[in-house]
């Protein structure tokens, strides 16, 4: 059971979205995040929710799962809507005790709401259509390209391809120790909190020193295959653009094009109020 | 026959709490191309020291090695060094690196900076080798421990290697498993000539070789064929080494009056002499 766990939230499917580059994810999910702010009218949100509706149109994925990741930040969302509905001045509609509700507070809560939840939906598009891997890929070549971290850029990508694959071999070391434990009468189960965390205790010092020895004997493995950072190395896959990501950055482009229009241009703005 | 690994002299010690230990005293050893050597010694006898100072990862405090004529202590070579002379040690989680069986055969390639098409060739190559081509796209850990440390050898075999250590690498296998690795570097080395050196604590896996040198403390005991080792059944004995079950049953069947030669290493050879008895 352990072994079949999925890192990440990545929901693999075929689809337009799955086959693009990891990079024009990126940048389109950067983007994205962007002009989210730049929305201050119907327009502008029509636009945002548009855009995203036809990605996850074309994503194949199910709509339960991209609509998962927003029950996270639920609090988030709601703690905004109630600070938005009171705080806001405006016409009062009605009064719970001291504090009023105004029709402005409604509306501005409700695109807040919107704004928040199309945040979170566009970044997992992104996740859910690139796996681990591919992203760390992806990463890589981005950071490539932004002086000051350029050069930590393989460095970093590494790192998280080896905790990527050594996920699933600790969680399986955990499951071990801890049977081991539990042979000898160790007890996870019941109890208090805090005494659960405190039987934590004897799987994590096992864990923690195996996985030392683990990290000692890789990075000797590592340079026996002559590892030696990211200079002069060359890939199996080097990343390539292909015409269905060139039509996504062309879409890119409109749709910033398009969002900066509905904010600036009074032919495009139908305004809130 | 050209010398794949020429070691002169050779003496490594490091201090563990304030003690000097001494790994290896004053080793000299010659391995020649194409050979298939089986090492065999007792916990601390400085097997695996050996091979980690053959690949370079470790410095000899005296004397030389030479690989392929290159000497491991110098640093312009080191990579050349570790590329003609892959290893493969013996927890094969520890030495997979990518999340994705041919990524990983390709690391060794890559860090060599060879051009993608050609690191595809070799990927595509050393996988048949160890006959895990269908595995190619899987993830190692849904690999058994004989698949994965089948992986790790196509991993040495991408870089193209003259020769190849492995450490103790069916340790850690169950018996199936230990067969089917053990099965593959054999026929890497008839049928590809490569050199091997084989570091092992299971007698049975060496039989076969051309040549199978025994360490204690730090410095060849003997060396010889394997018909010519494990004959000397007591003075294995003496520093805790056994014979091949078969050939201590021979050496049993012989102190008990049968006229059976020393150093019978298969079953069919055992059951050809007692025929003879008829």
């Amino acid at each position: 059971m352990l072994k079949d766990i999925t890192i990440g939230q990545y929901y693999p499917v075929q689809s337009k979205i799955h086959d693009l580059d990891p990079r024009t994810k990126i940048v389109y999910t950067f983007v994205y995040i962007i002009i989210l702010f730049f929305a201050n009218n119907y327009v502008g949100y029509a636009l945002g929710a548009g855009f995203l509706a036809l990605l996850i149109a074309m994503s194949n994925i199910p709509l339960k799962f991209v609509f998962r990741s927003v029950k996270a930040i639920l609090i988030i969302i709601l703690i905004t809507v109630i600070l938005n509905v009171f705080v806001t001045p405006g016409n009062v509609l009605f009064r719970i005790g001291s504090l009023k509700v105004t029709d402005a507070g409604l509306i501005n809560a409700a695109f807040m709401a919107l704004r928040l939840t199309m945040l979170i939906v566009g970044t997992s598009i992104m996740t859910l259509t690139t796996s681990p891997i591919s992203l760390t890929d992806g990463m890589e070549y981005c950071m490539k390209v932004i002086p000051g971290i350029r050069s930590y850029a393989h460095e970093l990508s590494m790192m998280m391809t080896i905790a990527l694959r050594f996920i699933p071999t600790l969680m399986e070391e955990a499951d071990k120790i801890m049977k081991a434990q539990k042979a000898r009468g160790a007890d996870f189960e019941t109890g208090s909190i805090f005494k659960k965390a405190r039987n934590i205790v004897p799987i994590l010092v096992p864990l923690f020193i195996g996985s030392f020895k683990r990290a000692d004997e890789l990075a000797m493995a590592m340079e026996a295959r002559c590892y030696r950072g990211g200079n002069n190395r060359t890939r199996l896959y080097e990343l390539s653009y292909s015409k269905n990501d060139r039509i996504a950055y062309i879409v890119t482009v409109v749709m910033v094009a398009m969002m900066i229009a509905s904010r600036f241009l009074p032919l495009m703005r139908i305004p809130i109020q | 026959m050209q010398k794949a690994i020429e070691i002169k002299n050779l003496q490594y010690k490091y201090s563990r709490d304030e003690e000097e230990i001494i790994a290896i005293y004053n080793m000299s050893l010659d391995i020649y191309e194409g050979e298939f050597v089986g090492i065999i010694g007792h916990n601390g006898s400085g097997k695996s020291t050996l091979a980690k100072l053959i690949n370079g990862i470790i410095m000899p405090t005296a004397g030389d090695i030479f690989v392929y004529g290159m000497n491991t202590k110098d640093e312009e070579k080191i990579w050349e060094i570790r590329q003609k002379a892959g290893i493969v040690f013996q927890n094969p989680d520890n030495q997979i690196v990518a999340t994705i069986v041919e990524e990983d055969v390709a690391f060794g390639p890559e860090n060599l900076g060879v051009e993608p098409g050609e690191i595809r060739r070799r990927v595509d190559d050393s996988l048949e080798i160890v006959r895990m081509s269908e595995f190619k796209d899987r993830k190692p850990h849904q690999l058994s421990g004989g698949q994965k440390q089948r992986i790790a050898i196509a991993g040495i075999l991408a870089m193209e290697p003259r020769c190849i250590i492995f450490d103790e690498a069916t340790a850690m296998l169950d018996p199936s498993g230990r067969e089917e690795v053990l099965e593959c570097i054999k026929q890497l080395n008839k049928e590809n000539h490569t050199t091997v050196v084989y570091i092992t604590h299971y007698m049975e896996e060496i039989v076969d070789a051309d040549r199978i040198i025994v360490l204690n403390q730090g410095d060849i005991l003997m060396q010889g064929s394997p018909k010519e080792i494990f004959a000397r059944v007591e003075e294995l004995q003496e520093v805790f080494l056994d014979v091949p079950n078969i050939t201590h049953l021979a050496y049993e069947l012989k102190k008990e009056g049968l006229a059976i030669p020393d150093g019978i290493l298969t079953v069919d050879e055992l059951v050809e002499n007692l025929c003879q008895f008829n």
